[in-house]
């Protein structure tokens, strides 16, 4: 396998992004990233998007966004309708066949225009569930009795899940939910979806994250301390509900193997888990212990820009590699209702 | 259908949608005319159990089924949630529970609404039962809901 790294992230999440479209907060980004590390488009060697023409209301918006990515003349170009973490896996497996040394990936999403927990419902099965339009906190917090009521979690350990969210989130000036509330002020919250409360669902975002890959030494001129990925894999459980354990997730533990999270010590993991519920589930999945952080940005649960927090998941636990924080990280992507699919990403400083 | 218009700005009216419909083949389309007829049909998997709704592949053998049995119209609930007001475009209009639900000849639970007074009256594992639409079309809505077995 070739080494490839993130050498450079930049991203931007706010509560709402009222006065700009999508293109014009994402060409900032773009070009940022770029400039931070000293390159421009002509030293990319290949593109790549995450986006959802479905929240943007509109057919191939994503070609408006390449447009501001520069891309004259010609670039190489793919988009995924997935998180911006599917686009930096395409963009890894094109780098491992050793042509290109430089990747720009983004992912994006303003989603405040709509009711994205109802939207969320048309991503469920077409015949026998999307057509009674359950919203993504029900389906989630029928998960969430399970865990309960087979004890792998209580009410309480929920409520410290949501609250040490908030303690890490203070220090992160993009994540939006950074008010610091006590277990018990949790415990006292009604519930939003029996048995989530507000402060277990997630504090949505509109934003996005821009990314750059390279590859072996391009990667050591690039940035002072790389994060390497040393695996990454992503698996799919099966779509119906019906047919899944939800309090497990098969498709986390299967990808976390073949990343290899467990090979070494994890010092932290930033997991993309909306819910404190999904958080509880990716830790099991994952192996991952007490001596390991989770979510020291405050997660998703703090900020949740679609189709970018698995991105972000990724640049948070590079950064951290990058500053020094830690020598051994692991970022997971999600998508589909109760985690369906999962991807794991195993970095490294040298 | 571009209209001219006094000020010499050609108009043509937008409409967002998929001109086109699919068939539901024969066995997701057997059990939307099942509920049409008033009966809940799933489909045998290889191992005898039962799956419903049916699915026209294993998910997670990926073996083809095309067995369909029928299943019984009361089972039981599994997990739940409450839905004080129900959201514009959910087919009920008084406050329900989801819940995933067993039914009696199944081996897998399928989401549906329980109309009870409140989330007081759920359980898991309370037994509950089918209540049918009037007039029906083969639609997973022909089901009206589900209420406690007792009260049904």
């Amino acid at each position: 396998m070739r080494d490839i790294a993130v050498v450079a992230s930049m991203q931007r999440q706010e509560k709402s992004i009222d006065n700009e479209s999508e293109v014009e907060y994402m060409v900032p980004l773009m070009h940022g990233v770029k400039e931070s590390i000293g390159i421009t488009q002509a030293d990319v060697g290949f593109t790549c998007s995450g986006s959802s023409d479905f929240i943007a209301g509109q057919a191939f918006s994503f070609v408006m966004t390449v447009d501001g990515a520069n891309p004259v003349p010609p670039i190489s170009e793919s988009h995924v309708e997935m998180d911006g973490a599917w686009a930096l896996y395409e963009a890894w497996v094109k780098m491992q066949m050793g042509e290109i040394d430089i990747a720009l990936i983004y992912g994006y999403s303003k989603s405040s225009g709509g009711s994205l927990r109802d939207v969320l419902a048309t991503q469920m099965d077409p015949y026998y569930v999307a057509p009674l339009w359950p919203d993504a906190f029900a389906i989630e917090a029928l998960a969430a009795r399970q865990l309960i009521e087979s004890g792998k979690t209580s009410m309480e350990h929920l409520a410290e899940l949501a609250s040490r969210a908030r303690d890490h989130a203070a220090s992160n000036p993009n994540a939006v939910r950074t008010k610091a509330k006590s277990v018990a002020d949790i415990m006292a919250e009604a519930p939003l979806m029996d048995p989530l409360r507000p402060s277990d669902i997630p504090a949505s975002a509109d934003g996005g994250c821009a990314l750059i890959l390279a590859a072996g030494d391009r990667a050591r001129e690039l940035c002072e301390r790389p994060a390497w990925i040393r695996g990454i894999d992503h698996r799919t459980d099966a779509h119906t509900l019906g047919v899944r354990d939800l309090t497990t997730s098969m498709s986390a533990r299967i990808a976390g193997e073949q990343a290899g999270v467990s090979d070494d010590k994890v010092d932290f993991a930033e997991l993309y888990a909306p819910f404190t519920t999904s958080e509880l589930v990716l830790t099991e999945a994952l192996g991952l212990g007490d001596d390991t952080i989770i979510n020291p940005s405050g997660g998703a649960l703090s900020a949740h820009t679609m189709m970018a927090s698995g991105l972000i998941r990724i640049a948070e636990a590079a950064q951290r590699i990058t500053n020094g924080d830690g020598d051994r990280a692991v970022a997971t992507a999600g998508s589909g209702p109760n985690l369906q699919q999962n991807l794991v990403c195993v970095l490294e400083g040298e | 259908m571009v209209e001219s218009t006094s000020d010499g700005v050609l108009r043509a009216p937008l409409t967002l949608e998929y001109p086109f419909t699919r068939t539901t083949g024969p066995v997701v389309g057997g059990f939307l005319t099942g509920l049409r007829e008033g009966m809940v049909l799933g489909a045998k998997r290889a191992d005898g159990t039962v799956l419903c709704p049916p699915l026209e592949y294993d998910p997670i053998s990926s073996d083809p089924l095309t067995e369909l049995v029928e299943v019984g119209q009361s089972g039981t609930v599994t997990t739940w949630t409450w839905n004080g007001e129900p959201r514009a475009q959910q087919p009920f209009d008084q406050p329900f529970a989801w819940a995933m639900i067993t039914l009696d000849g199944a081996d897998t639970p399928m989401l549906h609404g329980v109309f009870v007074d409140g989330p007081e009256a759920m359980s898991t594992g309370m037994r509950v039962s089918l209540q049918w639409k009037e007039e029906r079309e083969g639609h997973i809505a022909d089901i009206a809901g589900f209420v406690p077995e007792e009260a049904s």
